[in-house]
């Protein structure tokens, strides 16, 4: 009997972006017929829909169909935080009371993952995947790092355990400073890194900014099934129209 | 040969020199003073700086914050903001300008005035409209399709242009800063709205309101039918972070509404992707203490750069620095609807702010490394070269 792997997979940055990686998950996911939950909370539909485009995947269709369910926090941000009246469950809630936690957020997230096999229209979806881009933006929004790291354990419970689905949770981080402030985004990384299966954390090269080159990725397995490992490799990458090239350091096509 | 035929032409519109009508796509939004991006398609509007424009990537794209870091005084920033809403009146722009410590109606007069012969043209046009009287004696003989032209260039010429230079030394007439229209938001003369449920403070929710009733009412976001030709709203704020809108973020290790800026601009940039709209926001962050509230600041925004003057630190009299007046960092540049976004060259960029332009430069050469075979005989002497002076030969 095969098992199914469930990935709880944290894609985290310092100074550089990420973003290709999401969007590449986005597509490979949509590709394999899983049923996606994405929570974009820095830009718009259309701008995934147009780099999916060029992947290879119609996120408006997969949206019209029922395989993609998308939250888009910008574009209804402003509209929360004139409400009158602050409804806890409401997905957005965050935006007016950020003290009070995201457990809106999360009864939305619940609600969307459970509803794989609903039969509509008879297709039935793969295991059920959440995609978040990106969280660390709610630590600007003043939501304190335990309301964070309790939602995402609260999720990975329900999706990775429960469900056996995957997560991808792309956090973006900042210089270590000194003097470590309690609420900044290196602790809630820490945390993260601390709950998940797959680590893939991206930043500039040491030595500067090269044109060729847009940084290196550093691979932290860290648990696969009930085998614990911890293996650490580090890829240079380029990032290009389609999709983004990795090799090995120091062997890129500029150099050699 | 044929007989020109002079009534008939007559009904043909200004600004048609041959009866060839190009086909246009639909689909295509023609505003004047913006074109569509060669990378990815995006509408983008220029800055009012040129070589700015050239190292974001073409010019700003709609819907997107750029975020300029103030120098020490505020001069440079400042200047920036003030092309930006030239710009503005050129192209003929909506505008909404919010400031806190200088009345906004003083930025506007101070606006520096263009240079160029055809925004002359877009004044007198206005009056002469009408197609020449064919009685004139002194008809066209030979060219005679070209009869019923204007003698002056009309305003199709210079809104249709993308970028203009301004000459600083002069301000802009009063006649063509009034044909636009100037939204203006002065924090001083706001009354505070008891926001007691609100996260952000009392000036930045007002200030939000006020931007989003003007977008709401003439239409940039669609919500209004086509009534009216469609056109873009520039957003300039001023000083956001400063003590004068109520933020303590730039006066306090641990401020008491440290959330507050950052709550905004996110919300800032949700109104802006939602309309036909470009904000421009200059951040005094030179005296923000707590340096992980400006990275947040900056990933908040779509195009960040900071300006670091000369005037005062001892790089003012380094002969390395003698030609400039100071420094340009690109923080952030975006990646809107595409992976990968322009890369620039480099990132050793230094501004100099004549009379007639703002030039931005590089300071160094990038290292020669390119993934197309360039000239491996120059690199073979250069590294030959290299490695006898580490040996303490003389070179050749």
């Amino acid at each position: 009997m095969q098992t199914v792997q469930s990935d709880f997979i944290l894609v985290s940055d310092r100074r550089a972006d990420a973003s290709f990686l999401i969007h590449h998950y986005l597509s490979f996911y949509l590709r394999a017929g899983c049923k996606v939950c994405f929570l974009g909370l820095v830009q718009s539909f259309s701008h995934y829909s147009a780099v999916g485009q060029r992947l290879g995947v119609s996120l408006a269709q997969a949206r019209e169909k029922g395989q993609l369910v998308f939250l888009e926090g910008l574009k209804e941000s402003f509209g929360v935080l004139l409400q009158d009246t602050s409804q806890e469950t409401q997905p957005l809630s965050y935006l007016r009371s950020p003290g009070a936690g995201l457990e809106g957020l999360f009864r939305f997230v619940e609600s969307c993952v459970r509803q794989s096999g609903d039969g509509n229209a008879g297709e039935s979806w793969g295991p059920p995947v959440l995609l978040i881009d990106d969280l660390s933006v709610l630590l600007s929004l003043g939501v304190s790092v335990g309301a964070i790291l309790d939602f995402t354990l609260y999720c990975q419970a329900t999706v990775c355990s429960e469900l056996q689905g995957n997560m991808v949770i792309l956090v973006r981080c900042e210089e270590e400073d000194a003097d470590d402030d309690e609420e900044g985004s290196n602790l809630l990384q820490r945390g993260l890194v601390h709950q998940c299966n797959l680590a893939l954390h991206v930043e500039g090269l040491p030595t500067g900014y090269c044109r060729d080159i847009h940084g290196q990725m550093e691979v932290w397995w860290r648990q696969r099934g009930e085998t614990i490992y911890n293996q650490r490799k580090i890829f240079h990458f380029k990032v290009h129209d389609k999709g983004a090239s990795f090799f090995a350091r120091g062997t890129s096509s500029a150099v050699l | 040969m044929a007989a020109p035929v002079r009534g008939m032409i007559g009904s043909t519109s200004i600004g048609n020199t041959t009866s060839f009508q190009k086909k246009t796509r639909s689909k295509l939004v023609s505003i004047p003073g913006t074109r569509p991006s060669v990378q990815n398609g995006q509408l983008l509007v220029s800055s009012g700086v040129s070589s700015l424009d050239y190292v974001i990537g073409g010019g700003l794209a709609v819907g997107t914050l750029l975020l300029v870091e103030e120098d020490h005084y505020d001069s440079y920033s400042r200047m920036l903001l003030k092309y930006f809403l030239a710009e503005g009146v050129v192209c003929g722009h909506e505008l909404f300008l919010a400031s806190a410590r200088d009345h906004p109606d003083d930025i506007m007069q101070e606006l520096p005035s263009p240079i160029v012969d055809d925004v002359a043209g877009m004044k007198i046009s206005e009056g002469q409209s009408q197609p020449s009287d064919p009685e004139n004696p002194d008809t066209m003989k030979i060219a005679w399709r070209y009869q019923n032209q204007p003698k002056v260039q009309t305003a199709l010429a210079s809104s249709v242009r993308f970028g203009h230079y301004y000459d600083v030394s002069k301000t802009m007439e009063p006649e063509l800063r009034q044909a636009a229209k100037c939204h203006s938001f002065y924090q001083l003369q706001e009354t505070p709205v008891v926001t007691a449920s609100s996260p952000l403070p009392s000036p930045y929710h007002s200030l939000l309101k006020s931007i989003q009733t003007v977008i709401r009412k003439e239409g940039f976001d669609g919500s209004t039918p086509q009534s009216k030709v469609r056109n873009v709203l520039r957003l300039g704020l001023h000083s956001l972070g400063s003590v004068l809108w109520g933020d303590d973020v730039c006066c306090k290790d641990n401020p008491a509404h440290c959330h507050a800026l950052t709550t905004f601009l996110y919300i800032l940039r949700g109104l802006l992707r939602t309309s036909l709209s470009v904000a421009m926001v200059t951040v005094p962050s030179h005296l923000t203490q707590n340096r992980a509230v400006m990275g947040r600041i900056i990933r908040l925004s779509d195009t960040a750069i900071a300006l670091e003057s000369f005037k005062g630190s001892e790089k003012e009299t380094n002969p390395l620095y003698k030609d400039y007046h100071g420094l340009l960092h690109v923080r952030q540049l975006p990646r809107l609807n595409c992976l990968s976004c322009e890369v620039p060259d480099t990132k050793d960029l230094a501004f100099k702010l004549k009379r007639k332009q703002f030039t931005i430069e590089r300071l160094h050469l990038p290292p020669d490394l390119s993934e197309t075979l360039v000239d491996v005989q120059m690199g073979f002497t250069v590294t030959c070269r290299i490695l006898e002076m580490s040996q303490g030969r003389a070179p050749l």
